[in-house]
């Protein structure tokens, strides 16, 4: 080998070295405004809301117009709706992700149920909604929480369906051989191992999939309606959050817009929190 | 036609020869039991024959080696013995296998049963998310109703014999994926013979370890076949050389030589089997 240095076109090298500069100083260009937005709309919000998050929100119900009070039963009633619509798309979401991870793969079963998952995940949430009233609420005769809670349930399945089977998919089939090697039946080496080994993966779906449905307007409105009082029963109209928001905020009174600014800060705290806990319970478990 | 007509007489010759070792030399042992007798096998991924009429005796407590160049079969084969192929639709095994006279091809057998009587090893240490403790107590859980004391003995008692005792002791509640590759697949090799299988199959255990370690699991291979049938598949002929009584080589899914280990290595009968141990192909 000569001892030469490389033979470098200084022309190329200079074109090269101004696109990379133009290409860079472009991304970072549209990175701020995509930032840019994000950042005025929370501004917006906590300048607005902040200021009307008092105690008072937390412990007294919706108020009739032109008086005072707060978001209590909306908050209870969002919780409540959120958490059986969990319930009920969970259990369903992670058997099926499983059934299509495990023991259906690559048949025409699991092609059928993977296609209408991902239709099911991009239908928008009205029809959803409209779905769920004309098949609980109209026969029910009434609105109810339980149809509140099905419809979200019905948004969040696909969600949860999609990262299950995704999760257990990056346990490597290394693994299921060893447990199947020492004479573990099959669903033994899923419940034990598999999941073991996806449990943080499959968690971080189901608080996704809660991140998603905790600010769903659209459906409830045909299925949960709202209550301007504690509800005693989910059989019955329940109130909560979105649809509050969506009441208050187009009224003319103000204490109802300002309870409404209250709320809809609420509501995006709470994904924001819910979105740090899934990334730090994320790095957490990678970093064991 | 005539490769196979070989085969047969290789085998007849085979086994002649070894009876005839048995009593020249050890005096006392006599024919040397059959573990595992394959018999015509084929062995087909989804169109694709990888395994042709494969017969093979394996003989008991003895440690046999499978050596050959890649994708010859040695893997498809050993992985019949446990049927661990009925995980994936398309692998298919038609012929016959006997297991202590039983043919475990057929469709009647328990497959769970049959792989806690076959235990078996793989190449990449997989390590069960949980503590190297439950790692050891998970396979004897499945079958066994042991009290805590006992498990706590069955546990200390797997580890010692794949000598990771003294390095994990202090460490039994850690999660298992904390140890080290050697260690890791230590672990697996203990979680193996925990069961107390009657037959440890061996997939290329070394491959991923570093020279120390590997030394460590050829000890432990040395130990082990006082008690249990072990078949050991590698492609490290210098170490099917030093740890197996037997050794069989395959070639494009073909049975072409089965012998004793020295024989094998000093004085092959076939050809190819001469060319590959020297280095010639593969």
């Amino acid at each position: 080998m000569m001892a030469q240095g490389p033979n470098v076109d200084m022309n190329l090298y200079r074109k090269r070295r101004l696109a990379n500069l133009l290409v860079l100083f472009g991304s970072i260009l549209t990175t701020l405004f995509g930032l840019f937005w994000l950042c005025w709309l929370l501004f917006t919000l906590f300048s607005h809301g902040f200021q009307y998050l008092a105690l008072s929100v937390f412990t007294q119900p919706t108020p009739p117009p032109g008086e005072s009070g707060g978001l209590a039963n909306a908050i209870v009633g969002s919780i409540i709706i959120t958490g059986a619509g969990i319930l009920v798309g969970a259990p369903v979401g992670v058997l099926a992700g499983t059934f299509l991870s495990e023991f259906a793969m690559d048949s025409r079963l699991a092609s059928a149920v993977r296609f209408i998952n991902d239709v099911l995940l991009s239908a928008p949430s009205i029809i959803l909604g409209v779905f769920i009233y004309e098949i609980v609420v109209v026969p029910m005769g009434h609105f109810s929480g339980w149809a509140g809670a099905l419809a979200l349930a019905l948004i969040a399945l696909p969600i949860i369906l999609r990262t299950t089977e995704d999760m257990l998919k990056l346990v490597p089939h290394t693994m299921r051989e060893a447990a199947c090697a020492l004479g573990a039946p099959r669903w033994k080496v899923t419940v034990a191992i598999v999941y073991r080994a996806a449990r943080a993966g499959i968690f971080t779906g189901i608080l996704l999939a809660v991140a998603r449905i905790t600010g769903e307007t659209a459906p409830l409105l045909f299925t949960a309606l709202n209550n301007q009082f504690w509800s005693s029963s989910l059989n019955e109209p329940v109130a909560n959050l979105p649809v509050v928001i969506f009441q208050f905020a187009m009224s003319p009174y103000e204490d109802w817009q300002h309870l409404a600014w209250a709320g809809a800060l609420l509501i995006t705290l709470s994904v924001l929190v819910l979105n740090i806990l899934v990334r730090t319970f994320l790095s957490g478990s990678s970093r064991r | 036609m005539e490769k196979e007509k070989n085969q047969t007489n290789l085998l007849a010759r085979g086994f002649k020869d070894i009876k005839g070792l048995d009593r020249e030399g050890a005096g006392e042992k006599g024919r040397l039991a059959t573990k595992i007798e394959v018999r015509n096998l084929d062995f087909f991924y989804g169109k694709f024959k990888a395994l042709h009429s494969i017969s093979l005796e394996i003989p008991e407590k003895k440690v046999t080696a499978m050596i050959g160049p890649s994708g010859c079969g040695k893997s498809t084969l050993i992985r019949c013995f446990n049927r661990i192929y009925q995980l994936y639709p398309g692998q298919r095994a038609e012929g016959e296998i006997f297991l202590d006279g039983m043919d475990i091809l057929s469709p009647s057998i328990d497959l769970n049963l049959l792989r806690a009587k076959v235990g078996m090893v793989f190449q990449k240490p997989t390590p069960f998310p949980m503590s190297v403790y439950d790692n050891i107590a998970f396979g004897v859980r499945l079958y066994e109703k042991l009290s805590r004391a006992e498990m706590d003995e069955r546990v200390e008692w797997a580890l010692r014999k794949a000598a990771l005792w003294k390095e994990v002791k202090d460490k039994l509640r850690q999660t298992g994926t904390a140890l080290s590759g050697g260690q890791q697949q230590r672990l697996c090799i203990a979680r193996a013979i925990a069961v107390k299988p009657e037959v440890v199959l061996l997939d290329e255990p070394c491959s991923a370890l570093d020279p120390i370690s590997t030394a460590k699991v050829e000890d432990l291979i040395d130990e082990l076949v006082a008690d249990y049938t072990i078949i050991i598949v590698t492609h490290n002929m210098q170490q099917a050389a030093r740890v197996s009584d037997f050794t069989a080589f395959m070639y494009m899914g073909k049975l072409i030589e089965f012998d004793n280990t020295d024989r094998v290595f000093t004085n092959p009968r076939k050809k190819a089997t001469e060319d590959y141990i020297t280095g010639r192909f593969g």
